[in-house]
């Protein structure tokens, strides 16, 4: 007999609140005028500092952490969760203060955003904290079905549209693949609770045919979301073809609730099987830092570049995972986290620079950006000195993090094919600055924005130098997350 | 008052000076940038007289402590510290008493300067780095005083910026510094490697296993560590204080302004390589290999150096020419063990020296920038007290009993007498000729300067007269002390206990108390020197000098005629910098240029930066056709990469 103590609520308690505050924002939106809409924002807003301080709750009384199950076994919770929630939480708060202007701009400040956006953050929630294959399949498509109509949500843009419907359709393939997989593991485990899965494979002997298959579809679930190649060709389409806001929203939380998801489905359940989807990873590593950074060196649109550059990134991200021990996995989660935050300050830039019937989505508008701004000039030079790894902004210690990681497990020729496309990446993140420093401004108008978007997007920028100033505080909440 | 306060103010009431006068030069003004900068030095002076007082006259406790740690490396202390004893205290007030008779000489000299702040912000900021320097008690410290003040002479050097030739020497100056300070560093990491410690103290106490020790440098020949030390040290000294070979950057450095030329490249910059051996006394007694190749390098430029002032018309030349050669001896002391004769010598020739100089630079401003001697004459007439100055600096470079470089040079010569150094024999015949030599050029400059007939234009000779105060008074001091200051501390210094605790000797090399077993007084030395050959030799130098300048200049035309391979050799400088010039920075440069076309352009530039970038463009530019835009591609690859997966890790034959 089920009783509610076995469900163990309380430690669910940020992501009931959330659906309650997505379903409250849907409601309220419907009663209010055009001209009100930021009461919807401001709503959004204050549900998503109280979920941060619900999260805050969920600390243990004397900091030692457990895996509290709930929900039978469904739903955990561990310090992994409560920083990725925090992590992902945060990410989203800010792209909606980045967002406001841009959609006002365009006609589009419309409840919806608010509201797909607000169930998006919900299913990342879910599988960050997923123990069992259900949950996070639910999560993930909960998330999914949500960006899709994020990416389509300006119906007037015809790039829009397309973008979302090649999303979808891929997306449904990826999500296709993984339930696949999922099954066969179910098949050969009889169970689809992460932890019994896990044990069950321990128990196995000799090689599984069938659990291999399985592995490689889920692998490939997994990679289609962080956008691994060759399963990355949906990122510089949607990147490209969404409005801007939503390119900030695609591109940083979701990676993080992708990063969980590895965690969880290769990481805790099939750890048995690590020195096969390690193989995977590498290729997919590899492939990744290649075509990410080669290819970005073409772009002319810089959402485009971002996407690309992205991409390379997850090579990186991945680097870290395909060690499997603490050290890598630690390394990984202080890359995926940092990265958000860089890739988060870079579209902070691009939606800076639009106005009215103005994307400033090509590299050309960042032309002698330093004339215009001198600041914001500084807070992009800064993330995309992150970004290329350049000491002391913080990209250089997530790099040398997954490096050192993938050195220790005897690795050293995957570090220096990983340094040697960082190399080539170089290239198109120093373009960005010279365009920045050392042209004249094309476009000599006055850059606009609120007051809270400069503030947000001034402490996006100084964070990423101040991570990479003291690293350690992050690093090592990272390392005790998988301790 | 505590005197480790005092110890800290000293170079700092110098750095706030320089501080005050470069960054803030335009707000505080010309009188402004004068005032806070002699304010500082003559702060700085007062309190190293107060150090003197302390550590000499009350016989204070010697001061050895680390002021702060820097960092701690594997053990391996990185300190800025202080060691205050009685070699400290005499070079503070050597250093700080000569900066300030040059601060205030600078207020005339420079008067119509517009580089009049900066200028005074170098001078003080030199003596800062000097400060620093002769007050460390660790290597570092006294590699950023030796570094630090390279870099002010090189910047005085050059102090009028847009003259070719002061750039050029002080390029050159730099350039030749670098050799040396290369020799230097690699003797401050074998100090490391082999000592474990950059402390003074802790190196001293570990130089008796140090000198058991051997090193493999080349081949299989076995070196003495000591000796590699020691010589690389020397060679950090050779640069700094001017010794053949790395000599050929002290005459070009007269580009410099002329009071630079007296503070740093006559009085103290040069004279730290002097104090560098003297204070490092306790490594080199282990070594008598390298106590000789100080020694010979030493002699060789005491004499060669002096012979090349002969035919110098330039009369800043004639005193660089002369500074080398008197860094000549100091360095042959320190050869044969004679630390304190270097040490006293370095202090009478850094007051007879900077008067030599700061009285040529009188006669500069007097002839309105005219430096050729054959273009001056007769000069006593119009200018009397640097006449007099000049006369009294002249007698006492060339050792007139009496006066202070008698005394030191004098005790020289004698300590090398008694040396039993292979190759002493020959160098004392050098340094006896180079007392010849030195008379000679130093009365020849006397005589073409201030006496014979006038040979400048018209117009100059009417506006000839005294030069101010301001010149004047630093001449008049600087003569007092080159007169007395050899009498007064000839005896505690030499062969009294005031480097007792400082300069270590060892006992087989200690020439000092066997030349001080003759000594009974000044008097009883300057009785005994008049009827020794030194003294003949410097008469009969003055002599020929009259003879040949004053009574019959027609044999110095012949002279130079009938031995013109001679003339042109000591005209060329034994050609030393066209050697230079043509092998090492002709060969360099010849080297960076292939290195630049070959190996830069070519390869680097050429193949792997531009070649790989347009690889990879090419292949970014071909690569991004396959973003097509058509779903289907997408979903394509992606059921390609899954066919590969399954293909790589579930085929059943793996």
């Amino acid at each position: 007999m089920m009783t509610l103590e076995m469900l163990n609520l309380s430690i669910a308690m940020p992501e009931m609140f959330l659906l309650a505050l997505a379903c409250t924002v849907l409601v309220v939106d419907v009663y209010l005028k055009d001209s009100q809409r930021n009461v919807t924002y401001m709503l959004s807003q204050l549900g998503l500092i109280i979920t941060l301080i619900l999260i805050s709750q969920q600390t243990p009384q004397n900091n030692e952490w457990t895996r509290e199950l709930a929900f039978n076994g469904l739903f955990v919770n561990d310090l992994l969760a409560t920083v990725l929630k925090y992590a992902v939480v945060l990410l989203v708060a800010i792209v909606f203060v980045y967002s406001r202007r841009y959609l006002q701009d365009r006609n589009i400040f419309k409840g919806e955003f608010y509201v797909l956006g607000l169930f998006g953050l919900l299913g990342m929630m879910v599988m960050i904290s997923a123990n069992h294959f259900l949950s996070m399949y639910l999560g993930l498509e909960l998330l999914s079905l949500s960006l899709y109509a994020m990416v389509a949500f300006d119906r007037e843009n015809p790039n829009a549209a397309e973008a979302a419907m090649k999303y979808f359709v891929l997306g449904a393939i990826a999500s296709g693949m993984l339930l696949y997989g999922m099954s066969m593991v179910y098949g050969m485990t009889g169970s689809l609770n992460i932890v019994e899965v896990a044990v069950a494979l321990d128990q196995m002997e000799g090689d599984n045919i069938v659990l291999i298959f399985g592995l490689v579809f889920m692998v490939i679930g997994i990679s289609f979301k962080l956008g691994a190649v060759p399963f990355h060709m949906w990122i510089p389409d949607v990147y490209h073809g969404s409005p801007t806001t939503v390119t900030s929203y695609i591109a940083t939380a979701p990676k993080v609730a992708g990063f969980a998801m590895v965690i969880r489905l290769l990481a805790e359940s099939m750890g048995s099987f690590q020195a096969d989807w390690q193989g995977m990873m590498i290729i997919l590593a590899v492939l990744s830092m290649a075509v990410g950074n080669v290819i970005a060196i073409a772009q002319t649109n810089l959402k485009r570049l971002l996407a690309y550059s992205t991409i390379s990134h997850v090579g990186f991200i991945m680097l870290g995972l395909l060690a499997g021990n603490q050290e890598g996995y630690s390394a990984a989660m202080f890359y995926t986290l940092t990265y958000t935050l860089m890739s988060l300050g870079g579209f902070g830039i691009i939606i800076l620079l639009t106005r009215k019937g103005f994307e400033a989505d090509n590299i050309n508008d960042l032309k002698g950006l330093n004339q215009r701004s001198p600041w914001f000039a500084f807070i992009m030079l800064i993330v995309v000195f992150s970004m290329a790894g350049v000491p002391p902004t913080v990209g250089f210690w997530a790099k040398l993090a997954v490096l050192k990681a993938v050195v220790n497990i005897d690795m050293l020729w995957l570090a220096l094919v990983a340094v040697f496309f960082s190399i080539i990446g170089i290239f198109y993140y120093l373009r960005i600055i010279k365009l920045m420093y050392f042209d004249d401004a094309e476009d000599k108008s006055e850059i606009n924005c609120t007051r809270d978007m400069q503030i947000a997007l001034s402490a996006n920028g100084l964070s990423v130098l101040m991570l990479g100033l003291y690293p350690a505080a992050l690093m090592s909440i990272c390392i005790a997350a998988f301790s | 008052m505590d005197m480790e306060l005092i110890y800290l103010a000293i170079p700092l009431a110098s750095l706030f000076g320089a501080i005050m006068a470069g960054f803030f030069g335009k707000a505080i003004g010309r009188s402004g940038a004068h005032t806070v900068t002699i304010a500082g030095v003559a702060t700085s002076f007062i309190l190293s007289l107060m150090a003197y007082n302390h550590i000499v006259l009350e016989a204070g406790d010697i001061y050895n402590q680390t002021v702060y740690t820097w960092m701690v490396s594997d053990g391996l202390r990185f300190e800025i510290g202080f060691l205050i004893d009685q070699l400290t205290v005499m070079m503070l007030c050597v250093v700080t008493g000569v900066s300030l008779m040059v601060h205030l000489y600078t207020i005339g000299y420079m008067h119509d300067d517009p580089g009049y702040q900066r200028f005074f912000s170098y001078i003080s900021l030199f003596t800062f780095a000097m400060l620093m320097l002769v007050m460390s008690n660790n290597f570092l410290q006294l590699f950023f005083g030796w570094e630090a003040v390279g870099l002010v002479s090189y910047l005085l050097i050059g102090f009028w910026y847009k003259r070719e030739t002061a750039i050029y020497a002080n390029l050159k100056a730099f350039l030749v510094n670098r050799v040396g300070d290369f020799g230097f560093i690699l003797g401050i990491a074998a100090v490391v490697m082999y000592a474990g410690s950059l402390d003074y103290k802790e190196v001293f106490s570990a130089a008796p296993q140090i000198a058991n020790q051997t090193i493999n440098l080349v081949g299989d020949e076995q070196w003495s560590v000591m000796t590699v030390i020691c010589i690389l040290l020397f060679v950090g000294a050779m640069g700094k204080s001017a010794q053949f070979p790395l000599h050929v950057w002290l005459p070009d450095s007269m580009e410099g302004p002329t009071p630079i030329s007296a503070l740093i490249h006559a009085a103290t910059m040069v004279t730290a390589g002097i104090f560098m051996v003297a204070r490092m006394s306790p490594l080199f007694e282990f070594s008598e290999t390298a106590l000789a190749f100080v020694m010979i390098a030493g002699a060789i430029t005491a004499l060669f150096m002096g012979l090349i002032g002969i035919v110098q018309n330039d009369i800043k030349r004639v005193v660089a020419y002369s500074t080398l050669s008197q860094l000549g001896y100091m360095t042959v002391a320190l050869g044969v063990s004679a630390y304190s004769a270097g040490v006293f010598h370095l202090m009478t020739h850094a007051f007879f020296k900077a008067l030599l100089f700061l009285a040529a630079g009188s006669v500069i401003i007097a002839m309105h920038h005219e430096q050729d001697m054959r273009k001056m004459g007769g000069l006593r007439k119009y200018m009397p007290i640097t006449w007099i100055t000049s006369l009294i600096g002249s007698l006492a470079l060339i050792g007139f009993p009496g006066f202070s470089g008698f005394f030191s040079k004098d005790s020289i010569i004698l300590a090398v007498g008694e040396s039993h150094l292979p190759g002493a024999d020959i160098v004392y015949l050098m340094v006896l000729a180079g007392v010849f030599v030195t008379a000679f050029y130093s009365f020849r400059m006397y005589f073409l300067v201030f006496h014979g007939e006038e040979r400048m234009d018209q117009h100059t000779k009417e506006h000839l007269h005294e030069t101010p105060w301001v010149v004047t008074v630093p001449l008049v001091v600087l003569a007092f002390f080159s007169v007395v200051i050899g009498w007064v501390t000839i005896e505690p210094m030499l062969f009294g206990e005031y480097f007792k605790d400082v300069i270590f000797v060892k006992e087989s090399h200690n020439v000092l108390s066997q030349v001080g077993e003759h000594y009974h007084g000044q008097w009883a030395m300057i009785q005994h020197g008049i009827a020794s050959w030194p003294f003949a030799l410097a008469m009969a130098g003055v002599g020929t000098a009259w003879y040949i300048y004053m009574k019959n200049p027609q044999i110095a035309v012949t002279a130079s005629q009938k031995f013109s391979f001679i003339y042109k050799m000591l005209d060329k400088k034994y050609w030393m910098d066209e050697l230079y010039v043509k092998v090492f920075s002709d060969g360099s440069r010849g080297l960076g240029k292939g290195f630049w076309k070959g190996g830069d352009v070519a390869i680097i530039d050429g193949l792997i930066i531009n070649g790989s970038a347009k690889l990879v463009g090419w292949f970014a530019s071909v690569v991004r056709h396959m973003q097509t835009g058509m779903l289907y591609h997408y979903a394509f690859a992606m059921i390609i990469g899954l066919v590969g997966l399954l293909y790589l890790f579930a085929s059943p034959v793996s």
